[in-house]
């Protein structure tokens, strides 16, 4: 159903982008992945059609992301349904997307989905690479990486020793 | 800012020779797909050439900010005289002591370029840097981890990783060589000094040698300009671009 144009604001496309997943983690929103840098609201064109003009400005977690371009069209589609005239998705570069950016409802629920989630690291990356990772099903951390690359590029893999699973954990960057 | 029109030229050019670097390399390593060692590595380098690649895009989508060029066309349309990646990049895969060495040698040059070009006063070339800085970090473990493994390994794996340096060696230079107009794009600030960096790499590569036991090859003169390349790039060309060169009409992959 196309919404009356009236009531679109940018707290509305907010919302509504809490509908788009990434492909690779189905459990998160890019709004959680902090993958959504801005959202701006022009009016109508003189002219143009009537509706407001949404601007979406997107930032990649990866650079050679596979997923960004279904994600930009996933999100140029859901923010068309609430009757934008016109949606342009604008891929940004900065700030460079970091794992901070994560909400902590998204830490909870990629633990949730089996996936560590990255601990803040306050822009120290290397010690949060090296640090200390609980396995997510059992809490343990006597945990040993075993790739540091994974099914994903924002994946690395690890196994358990308590538990005996290996897992995967959504790398700090 | 505003760049004038030689300056413009000038960084087209760099960012063009950037981007081939790393979508050259991006290609070899993903030649390993299906064929790496043991399944970790070929998860590992799958990931460490979809990053190269994507870094590819970064410079690309620079350009295109300067130039309206299509970055697709120029990865898929161009022909190899077009190309200006460095010839050390463009060899072929060889066995697995090249493949981790070139990437150690191209991780250590790429973090010094990187570093420095954070600074840059072209605001898209610094924001493109800081975002492939902080992927070369788990590149750059990767490859040196793998430098040392060679190195320390078994009497085939050290004289591998020995042979591969004979192999390299010739080439190595080039990545750091300036371009025509690299000298005014760093009285702009717009570039680091190529000089700088080139010794920046080599001394962080000469500790790592020597720090793994090896004896680091004398540097040879600059084998020549990123317009001159071999064979081996026209067949890798061949390659990556058969599918979009076979359907040029295709809008949808």
């Amino acid at each position: 159903m196309v919404r009356s144009a009236r009531a679109l604001t940018p707290e509305a496309v907010w919302t509504a982008l809490q509908d788009v997943a990434d492909p690779e983690i189905p459990v998160l929103s890019v709004v959680e992945l902090g993958m959504v840098r801005a959202v701006v609201l022009e009016p109508p064109a003189a002219g143009g059609a009537a509706g407001a003009r949404v601007r979406v400005d997107v930032t990649p977690t990866f650079a050679g992301c596979p997923a960004f371009h279904a994600i930009s069209e996933a999100v140029r589609s859901r923010v068309s349904e609430l009757g934008a005239a016109e949606v342009e998705v604008r891929r940004v570069l900065s700030p460079a997307w970091s794992s901070d950016d994560m909400t902590d409802t998204a830490r909870t629920k990629l633990r949730a989905f089996g996936l560590a989630p990255p601990d803040p690291h306050g822009g120290l990356l290397l010690p949060a690479l090296d640090a200390p990772v609980a396995c997510p099903r059992c809490g343990s951390f006597d945990t040993e990486l075993k790739n540091a690359f994974g099914s994903a590029l924002c994946r690395e893999i690890y196994t358990c020793r308590s538990c005996g699973e290996p897992f995967e954990r959504f790398k700090p960057l | 800012m505003t760049l004038s029109p030689e300056l413009r030229a000038a960084l087209v050019e760099r960012l063009t020779a950037m981007a081939d670097d790393e979508l050259v390399l991006g290609h070899r390593d993903s030649e390993w797909t299906g064929h790496a060692p043991i399944l970790e590595e070929d998860i590992a380098l799958a990931n460490i050439a979809q990053d190269e690649i994507g870094h590819a895009l970064l410079w690309l989508e620079a350009r295109r900010e300067l130039d309206g060029s299509d970055p697709d066309a120029l990865a898929y349309r161009r022909s190899a005289g077009a190309w200006r990646n460095a010839r050390l990049l463009e060899l072929p895969k060889g066995d697995w002591a090249f493949t981790m060495l070139r990437q150690f040698l191209f991780d250590v040059f790429e973090t010094e370029l990187l570093a420095r070009l954070q600074a840059s006063a072209c605001a898209s070339v610094a924001e493109a840097a800081a975002k492939a800085a902080k992927e070369e970090v788990f590149h750059l473990r990767h490859s040196g981890l793998w430098l040392r493994r060679l190195a320390g390994g078994t009497e085939e794996s050290a004289t591998r990783l020995r042979s591969a340096m004979d192999r390299a060696w010739p080439y190595l230079p080039q990545l750091w060589q300036p371009l025509a107009g690299d000298a005014a794009l760093t009285e702009a600030g717009i570039l680091p000094d190529m000089a700088e960096v080139g010794a920046a790499a080599l001394e962080r590569v000469r500790a790592a040698l020597t720090g793994s036991g090896l004896e680091p090859p004398e540097v040879p003169p600059n084998p020549g300009g990123r317009d001159r390349h071999g064979e081996d790039l026209v067949a890798l060309l061949i390659d990556m671009q058969s599918v979009a060169r076979a359907d040029p009409e295709a809008t949808a992959w």
